[in-house]
């Protein structure tokens, strides 16, 4: 299938700084280029793309949602609507645009990073990408089947999404192929990290990035199929007359949200660890100084995602569990603020006496951390269960996970696209643009998001189309603000498709910061790099 | 002199204030809890505050030296870096640290939790019913056991629509609130018919789901009268926004008024099963219950949404043999099927729905369905 071979081919007049053999024939051109290929870097450009025209899509879902919510009443669509659209906006941001953007920077970063020429299976890898797209078009497909797309909220929960019609049936299949390939492409990333690192990097020598991500892979193998699996036995309680989640039938649809959220909840933290990663790179580049107290770091993304499977619970403080389970999943929740809080005093003690400069990569960087710890103080007083009682399913906790999905998981991730850009297009990102779309990102994130912390303390729901006149002033802040940020995204395309289509030439290692391996290949990245294994010292 | 009767102003609106709060729901730049009205509510108010204050500390810590480097330690300013890259003191200090913090907000926590979780000696006990959209209250011990009634909500499809104007309690008012005394221990017992809910009252700190099949319990102890309001907060379907949590809490005596009045009430309503009733008679009372329980999905025109829910003008269920439109209504739908159960309401208001749709719209059939009927069927 494959028309290149990875042993022998050179890409594109690049690359032959390592001094091989010379007949170099590239990769095929036009789609099959595309549709076949092995490239680690030309699967995680396919991975980015995706991961960026989903996260449009999942962002116009979002701009439906805060528009009906723009006045109280109900203005532009049915309630069951917009029910869909929260659902789906949840479930195509946090499997189509976070995890496959995080997946196409493994892709891309791994191997450059280890020394290693591709990733381990990579035919594996072109199949864990193309499964994606069906998968999105499942998703979207649903939209327009009779009953239209589930309308139960992205956490599935049974019965409601028992009573949903086809369009259900859709967002299972499309969480079983999106699973599958993620299953596939950790798989893959565990394997390479352990078998292709150049000689001399042990592991406790890996850049932060490629630590996150083993661990994050290890925590994606371990809950996938617990995913899978319960969603199956959603579809077979809705067709084939089991009753795994249904009361009358001997079944508990408590036991669907404990296995639910046992995958729920290591994935909040699939999603962030790589996004600590990016940062933990970024933040040393810019303050010229090495990362402060490495392997602390280590430890704790460890700890972290050891943790986040023992805490599951904490989403389901209201479903009514003994008094004994309630505080050990508080006190178990409690404890992740000890390894979190070591990463943030750790990467304040990283600029702490550095020669700072502030690039948008940095800016971004700072953004997070400022951001995902006020979303680790929400988090904090979430896991205090008097207090979580009062604020669960309100804005309060959409507020929450907003600071650390959208500040947290997607600012890290832009800072890593314009940190890695040069290295990627050979070309300089234009700093205004990014800049720009760095300051409007911060500026209209807050406006969305912290006024609802009060719109949740003072007792809005969420997931309703409609609210009762007193919050209409906050939430036409939020609405506005929400559109603000969505329009802002334009930015950030404008600044890459520029980075992409030319600009000033990058040099190798255009931070003089840097110190990872990547940054000593050329600008761009040879499309075979490391065919020779780096040695580490 | 003069200072101390500033004070006295002062402390007086602040606790006109804070006692005004429960009335001035519409605040709209309301910043925290809604005021408690139960002990546990104020348990859960103070530790928030307290949370607060404490990520303040640490904020304004953490953040100020961050601050402080982002200023000075910059490569602008021709600040050489320094080399250092860990510190196993430090990095132990600022990990035994975060922890006795914790154990500090724990504490109190542990105790709030299991004076929540300890429902024993209720004066009153209550059983909440979550309804797709509505709640059911049915009070099976103490002062007023025997009381049942079905709460919804005032809101209008023209309100929601924007076809008639909103007032202050647009969502969040209920036609029969659920009426507790003052002071009283009231037991929660909380449940769902068809999906999951969730009934909420945070004046009083109560938030638990209700699961169909199980049953779940609560309780609060209100410490002033007045009206207290919630929303359903699990997502439930379409309606979730619109199945408001209102309660109404009296002194003793008027409380007990209450009850007489309730019961003078439900004694009056019963009716003879075998009572027969005419076409007439049943349209009119199935066209209000048809308007409070089926119309929010099929619409008062009968039409339903296209694609989401069926029409019934025209249905074959409702134009076909009346022993499966009984069971439709009674049992719900198959399984998967949106359509609830509605065993929940009268002999009466069954037989009336039915026969109102039989008869609405342009089906013709001419059928009428007694109570006793309905009674039979039940059997």
């Amino acid at each position: 299938m494959a028309a290149v071979h990875d042993d022998h081919a050179h890409g594109h007049g690049h690359g032959h700084e390592h001094g091989h053999d010379d007949h170099a024939h590239g990769p095929p051109k036009g789609m099959m280029r595309w549709l076949t290929t092995t490239n680690h870097k030309d699967i995680g450009t396919m991975y980015l793309w995706f991961s960026f025209s989903m996260f449009l899509v999942g962002g116009m879902m979002a701009f439906g949602i805060r528009a009906e919510l723009f006045q109280p009443g109900m203005q532009l669509m049915t309630p069951e609507f917009f029910n869909s659209l929260t659902t789906n906006h949840g479930l195509i941001m946090v499997f189509g645009a976070i995890m496959p953007a995080f997946v196409g920077f493994a892709n891309w970063q791994v191997p450059m990073m280890i020394g290693a020429p591709d990733m381990a299976f990579a035919r594996m890898n072109n199949w864990s990408f193309w499964l994606l797209p069906p998968a999105a078009l499942l998703l979207v497909a649903a939209f327009f089947v009779p009953g239209g797309a589930g309308a139960g909220g992205w956490t599935f929960y049974p019965p409601l999404s028992v009573q949903m019609g086809m369009g259900m049936d859709m967002m299972i299949f499309a969480v079983h192929i999106l699973g599958a390939s993620s299953i596939m492409g950790s798989i893959n990333i565990i394997t390479t990290i352990l078998n292709m690192r150049a000689p001399g990097m042990t592991l406790m020598k890996m850049p932060l990035f490629v630590w996150t991500w083993l661990i994050t892979a290890y925590l994606l193998v371990l809950v996938m199929p617990v995913l899978a699996g319960t969603v199956t036995m959603l579809l077979t309680d809705r067709h084939f007359g089991t009753n795994f989640f249904n009361a009358a039938g001997g079944g508990d649809p408590i036991m669907f949200q404990h296995i639910f959220w046992f995958f729920g909840h290591p994935e909040v933290y699939i999603m962030i660890l790589p996004a600590f990663g990016i940062v933990s790179e970024i933040l040393p580049t810019f303050s010229r100084k090495p990362l402060f107290g490495y392997s602390s770091m280590v430890y704790a993304t460890a700890s972290i995602a050891i943790l986040s499977c023992i805490v599951w619970a904490h989403h389901m403080f209201t479903v009514g569990m003994p008094v004994t389970a309630q505080l050990f999943f508080m006190y178990a929740t409690m404890l992740i603020a000890v390894p979190t809080g070591v990463k943030v005093f750790n990467w304040t003690a990283t600029m702490w006496q550095g020669s700072m400069s502030f690039e948008t990569p940095m800016l971004f960087a700072i953004g997070f951390i400022f951001l995902f710890t006020i979303g680790g103080f929400s988090g904090v007083v979430c896991a205090v269960i008097p207090v979580d009682i009062q604020v669960q399913e309100t804005y309060y906790v959409i507020a929450h996970f907003h600071y650390v999905l959208v500040s947290g998981s997607l600012f890290a991730l832009f800072g890593g696209v314009y940190y890695w850009l040069p290295k990627w297009t050979g070309h300089m990102y234009d700093e205004s643009l990014g800049r720009l779309h760095f300051w409007l990102s911060m500026v209209f994130f807050n406006v969305t998001f912290f006024v609802q912390h009060f719109l949740g303390l003072a007792g809005m729901p969420r997931r309703v189309p409609d609210y009762a006149l007193q919050f209409a002033d906050f939430n036409m802040i939020s609405s506005i603000g929400a559109f603000g940020f969505g329009l802002s995204q334009l930015v950030f395309l404008a600044a890459v498709v520029k980075c992409i289509r030319g600009g000033k030439k990058a040099e190798a290692k255009p931070w003089d910061g840097a110190t990872t391996l990547e940054w000593d290949l050329p600008s761009p990245a040879p499309y075979h790099s490391w065919v020779t294994p780096p040695v580490v010292k | 002199m003069s200072s101390k009767a500033v004070a006295t102003l002062l402390g007086t609106l602040a606790i006109a204030s804070y006692s005004g709060m429960g009335m001035a729901a519409a605040d709209p730049y309301q910043l925290n809890f809604t005021p408690p009205a139960s002990g546990i509510a104020s348990q859960i108010y103070d530790q928030h505050i307290m949370l607060l204050w404490i990520c303040l500390a640490i904020f304004i810590g953490v953040f100020g030296v961050m601050l402080y480097s982002l200023l000075n330690h910059r490569k602008s300013k021709g600040y050489k870096a320094a080399n250092f890259h860990h510190s196993t003191t430090v990095e132990i200090i600022w990990t035994v640290i975060p922890f006795i913090i914790l154990i500090a907000m724990a504490y109190p926590a542990t105790k709030t939790v299991i004076a929540m979780k300890d429902t024993s000696n209720p004066d009153i006990t209550v059983k909440v019913t979550g309804y797709q959209w509505q709640w059911g209250y049915d009070y099976l011990v103490g002062e007023g056991a025997g009381i049942s009634f079905i709460s919804r909500t005032t809101t209008t499809l023209d309100q929601r629509n924007n076809k008639a104007p909103k007032d202050e309690f647009y969502m969040l008012r209920a036609d029969k609130p659920l009426v507790v005394p003052v002071g009283k221990r009231v037991r929660v017992l909380i449940t769902a018919n068809d999906v999951i809910h969730a009934w909420w009252v945070p004046a009083f700190g109560v938030k638990q789901d209700a699961i169909p099949g199980f049953i779940r319990d609560a309780w609060f102890q209100a410490d002033r009268v007045g009206t207290f309001v919630g929303q359903c907060t699990e997502l439930c379907g379409k309606d979730h926004g619109f199945m408001p949590i209102v309660v109404e809490v009296m002194e003793p005596a008027q409380y007990t008024q209450w009850v007489a009045q309730q019961k003078a009430q439900s004694a009056a309503a019963v009716v003879d099963v075998n009572k027969v009733f005419t076409l007439d008679e049943l349209k009119a009372t199935g066209e209000k219950v048809y308007a409070g329980n089926c119309a929010a999905c099929h619409q008062a025109n009968g039409q339903g949404i296209p694609g989401t829910f069926v029409a019934l003008d025209g249905s074959k269920v409702a134009t076909g043999p009346k022993a499966e439109h009984i069971n439709i209504v009674v049992n719900g739908g198959k399984a998967g099927s949106a359509m609830a159960a509605f065993k929940h309401l009268s002999d009466v208001e069954i037989a009336a729905v039915v026969t109102y749709e039989r008869n609405a719209w342009s089906n013709m059939t001419g059928d009428v369905v007694q109570p006793s009927e309905i009674n039979a069927f039940r059997k």
